[in-house]
């Protein structure tokens, strides 16, 4: 079946088969780069959409870096005529199996928590994937209108407001710290604004006219 | 051999999953739910078809000694084709099954029937043995996917029948060699009778 192996022909087939195996891959590649950059931004956009109170600008193209504790932040702003209405901060956390990155939604005016959309996370199946879950009487579902001003962002346990997952008690600290890391991004735009400082960040967050 | 039957002994006599017992890593790791088992089970189907097709076409020009690298570039080629087109046009599915996608190419049903078929035989078999193959993989990984999924979360292809959790165990690892053991005991049972 084979031919003979000679130093030639060995170099000669395998070098081919490289040489038409990258060049099929570079097509694909160029193909699908768009479509590929095209998904990651309808899901960024998605998570805005749930997790932001009603505006009529597109928070998903007005992105600030905000600079917490030495952490960097990313931001959507939402504006509604020119009133600013919420800020969506994109936070992270490790969780119990690896890094977990949610979308948290703020009132601008009030600090409420609006909604907290999971973007990414590799918890347990069944335990603390349990974060993600959408049906009736889910985790998140106790963030939504929680004001980390009046209650205090952390489980039970640890004498806090937050009803832990049953036996994902590591999934849901990491999950209430991620809120927690978003809140003080929320805490400082607000410092920020109050001061009439324009804050360090690229777009101006100045204003206030919805207080 | 006729080609409806190379077909049918990819999913009934040489099973990859419950005859060959090959693919272990993905079949534990993917199947917590129906969809994710099927999904993973086409992915492996596609590259499994086209690689033993391109194998079997240029395997009397590749020299023996560099057999093992032409194969393997050539199968890496194609999952990575996969990849990029579940990222561009499937990405939910994508994010559950991503990690396992690269593994494909590590998964010895496809090197394994390179070498044991494509490599002896014409393009037209080799592309039935593919088929059945992958579609042998497919069908044990939804079943183990489907079992697994209703015990475990009380859903079958991501719809809910009963409220809460059934048996947690059961989409956790343990789970995956329970059903796994007992499903190859039935098939073997059921196999064994037929012949």
């Amino acid at each position: 079946m084979a031919k003979e192996s000679t130093f030639k022909n060995m170099v000669i087939v395998l070098g081919l088969i490289c040489l038409i195996c990258s060049a099929l891959l570079a097509v694909v590649y160029s193909v699908t780069e768009d479509p590929i950059a095209d998904a990651l931004i309808a899901k960024t956009n998605d998570a805005i959409s749930q997790v932001l109170p009603e505006y009529d600008n597109m928070p998903g193209e007005e992105s600030s870096l905000v600079e917490v504790n030495g952490q960097k932040y990313v931001v959507y702003t939402a504006r509604k005529g020119e009133s600013i209405t919420g800020y969506a901060v994109e936070s992270k956390a490790a969780g119990f199996g690896g890094e977990l990155k949610l979308m948290v939604g703020f009132d601008a005016a009030t600090g409420d928590i609006y909604n907290v959309y999971v973007i990414s996370h590799s918890e347990t199946p069944g335990l603390g994937a349990k974060i993600s879950d959408n049906s009736p009487g889910n985790f998140k579902e106790q963030f939504k209108g929680f004001n980390p001003a009046e209650k205090v962002l952390k489980v039970h346990q640890e004498g806090g407001d937050v009803d832990a997952i049953t036996a994902s008690t590591i999934t849901s600290k990491a999950f209430t710290s991620a809120v927690s890391s978003a809140y003080d991004v929320y805490r400082q735009l607000k410092g920020d604004s109050a001061d009439g400082v324009t804050s360090a960040t690229q777009t101006n967050i100045g204003g206030g006219n919805d207080e | 051999m006729s080609k409806l039957k190379i077909i049918a002994n990819g999913i009934i006599k040489d099973n990859p999953t419950f005859a060959l017992v090959l693919g272990m890593c993905p079949t534990l790791g993917t199947t917590t739910s129906a969809i994710n088992g099927f999904g993973m089970g086409v992915a492996t189907m596609f590259v499994l078809i086209m690689s033993n097709i391109v194998i079997s076409a240029v395997a009397r020009f590749i020299p023996n000694k560099v057999r093992i690298p032409s194969y393997i570039v050539i199968i890496s080629t194609f999952v990575t084709i996969v990849q990029l087109l579940m990222q561009a046009y499937l990405p939910s599915l994508y994010e559950t099954l991503g990690l396992f996608i690269p593994l494909i190419v590590v998964n010895c049903i496809v090197l394994g029937r390179a070498e044991a078929f494509a490599n002896k035989n014409t393009v037209g078999d080799s592309a039935c043995d593919g088929l059945g193959i992958g579609l042998g993989f497919t069908l044990s990984l939804t079943v183990i996917g489907l079992v697994r999924e209703i015990l475990g979360s009380g859903s079958a292809f991501g719809l809910k029948f009963i409220s809460g959790d059934g048996v947690l165990a059961f989409v956790l690892a343990p789970g995956a060699f329970i059903v796994l053991g007992y499903l190859m005991v039935l098939f073997n049972k059921f196999v064994a009778k037929k012949e």
